[in-house]
């Protein structure tokens, strides 16, 4: 038995949290030049658990960068394609970094901390590529600052996620709605706390001190266990973002790649004014995207995964972005990019999968919705086709 | 870990058992499947197809990720463990008794000296863990 891929050797960093994640028996694999876990107990059981009752993730890898000044708010609007003038303070809003081709640079959350004080959220691997990114396109007064080293950041997620927080907080979690945040204290640990999350459940982001990682980690785990709550890997992260269809830098997004063909379109505000990418975003809408992110379910056995090619009657249409088993649906489930002319729901295509051609038809996204999500967002859902 | 003193094993985490005179029966490691995790599909030759030592005969696939198998021993496929394809998790389960994979009639009993015995497989599986554990050490300081 040999493993497919291949570990790097240099130097990789670790998490505050890294000590307890070797405690606790976690797998460790590198992600992004980070030592991550991606497994303690067993991914489907992880997966479940976030699915059934709660998970706790060590996230720290994700990067930080903080935007402040009288020209905060321009830069932010000229450099992404959502409308951060539409915020509040204390709100949250996914976002595209986009370059001057409306290919996409990072997906982040960008929180509005005050007026002129924006944090974004970026992907571990873009972090340095982001802030100089941002830097080189600075214009007046606005200070940037990679501040990731100032963060420990944990995810809460699933549906009893809000129980086991509020036992040791006095915020009102009930009043915080999805995609906005509060300052607050858990236990003794100061904390941003966002409702926001990437597993298609409901749960909370935390930001705290670096210092107090370890701390907040375990006052969760132990107020938590008696409703369910487990540690959760990168392997579970990525099932779950995967059923509720959330894309993954590296594999659904890239610098190459735009919103229009990444099923994000919803995210572009074409309407607040001029930003980088905006004209040939516009003439792409015109004229009609070539390829679109599909879902696909193959109907032959076989699991799609990364990469691998998409034919239809023997031409080549694409390749798999993501794919596994869905651990909740018990069944094989994967995104890819196909020509436009042949992204329609059901029809039937084949993936090559090591040198077999799997039949597999196109499937609507996502695969995986909650049941409150399910009734929310049927409006939002059907304004977006 | 246990490595169970009846069984031959190769370095990719393969074992042999001896069930009657060259035949054999092929299995991945205790090791071999905790280190994949969840075991989610298993690809198998179908009887009749020859299979060569050092050569991929099928792989076994993780929620996260492929592996191949590599052939412990050369011969013809003489059966498959067909319940597999619908409990691969049998792998994780029992990877040295219901999780086995193919039966093979051995073309070169010899092979068998080329793989490691329990002990020597046991320190082989100690070394790489080792080297994790070094690297841990080294790295992130």
């Amino acid at each position: 038995m040999k493993a497919q891929t291949t570990e790097s050797t240099r130097t990789l960093m670790r998490t505050p949290l890294y000590p307890v994640h070797r405690r606790l028996g976690a797998k460790i694999v590198e992600f992004a030049g980070w030592r991550m876990p991606v497994q303690y107990d067993g991914v489907i059981q992880e997966h479940l658990a976030v699915r059934r009752s709660a998970g706790l993730f060590d996230v720290s890898h994700m990067g930080e960068i903080e935007i402040k000044g009288p020209n905060a708010l321009a830069l932010c609007q000229r450099l992404t394609a959502n409308d951060v003038s539409r915020m509040k303070v204390s709100e949250a809003q996914y976002n595209l970094l986009l370059n001057d081709t409306g290919g996409i640079i990072d997906d982040l959350m960008i929180y509005r901390l005050q007026e002129d004080r924006f944090l974004l959220c970026v992907n571990a691997a873009n972090t340095a590529k982001d802030a100089n990114w941002i830097m080189d396109h600075a214009e007046g007064n606005a200070d940037i600052r990679d501040v990731s080293d100032s963060y420990v950041l944990l995810a809460l997620q699933g549906p009893a996620a809000q129980r086991v927080l509020q036992r040791s907080t006095a915020l009102r979690l009930d009043e915080l709605k999805p995609f906005h945040f509060s300052f607050g204290d858990i236990s003794t640990v100061r904390c941003l706390v966002s409702r926001t999350g990437y597993t298609g459940e409901d749960g909370f982001e935390l930001y705290c001190n670096p210092d107090q990682g370890e701390e907040l980690w375990k006052l969760l785990m132990e107020t938590g266990r008696d409703l369910g709550l487990r540690p959760v890997g990168l392997g579970a992260r990525d099932t779950l973002r995967l059923e509720r269809a959330f894309p993954l830098y590296g594999h659904e997004l890239d610098e190459h790649i735009t919103p229009l063909e990444a099923r994000l379109e919803w995210v572009v505000k074409f309407s607040k004014g001029d930003f980088l990418g905006r004209e040939p975003l516009l003439q792409q809408k015109k004229d009609g995207v070539k390829r679109k992110l599909v879902g696909l379910e193959p109907i032959e056995s076989g699991i799609a995964r990364s990469g691998y090619p998409i034919f239809k009657e023997g031409r080549s249409l694409g390749a798999v972005t993501s794919g596994t088993l869905s651990p909740t649906l018990r069944k094989p489930i994967a995104m890819g990019y196909v020509s436009s002319e042949e992204a329609v729901l059901d029809n039937v295509l084949e993936i090559e999968v090591r040198g077999r051609r799997v039949k597999a038809k196109i499937a609507p996204l996502p695969f995986y919705r909650r049941s409150s999500e399910r009734s929310a967002e049927l409006g939002r859902s059907e304004r977006r086709k | 870990m246990n490595f169970p003193d009846n069984l031959k094993y190769s370095k990719e985490h393969e074992w042999v058992m001896m069930v009657e005179d060259a035949v054999a029966l092929i299995g991945i490691t205790e090791f071999a499947q905790s280190e994949l995790g969840d075991v989610v599909y298993v690809e198998l030759p179908e009887v009749g197809e020859k299979i060569t030592k050092d050569d991929p005969f099928g792989s076994v696939e993780s929620v996260k990720a492929v592996s191949d198998l590599f052939a412990p021993v050369s011969g013809t496929v003489i059966e498959v463990n067909d319940s597999l394809p619908d409990s691969p998790e049998l792998v994780n389960e029992d990877s040295y008794g219901d999780g086995w994979m193919i039966k093979v009639q051995m073309s070169d009993k010899e092979e068998l000296k080329d793989l490691l015995t329990p002990d020597e497989y046991a320190e082989y599986v100690e070394r790489q863990q080792e080297e994790d554990d070094e690297e841990d050490e080294k790295d992130g300081e």
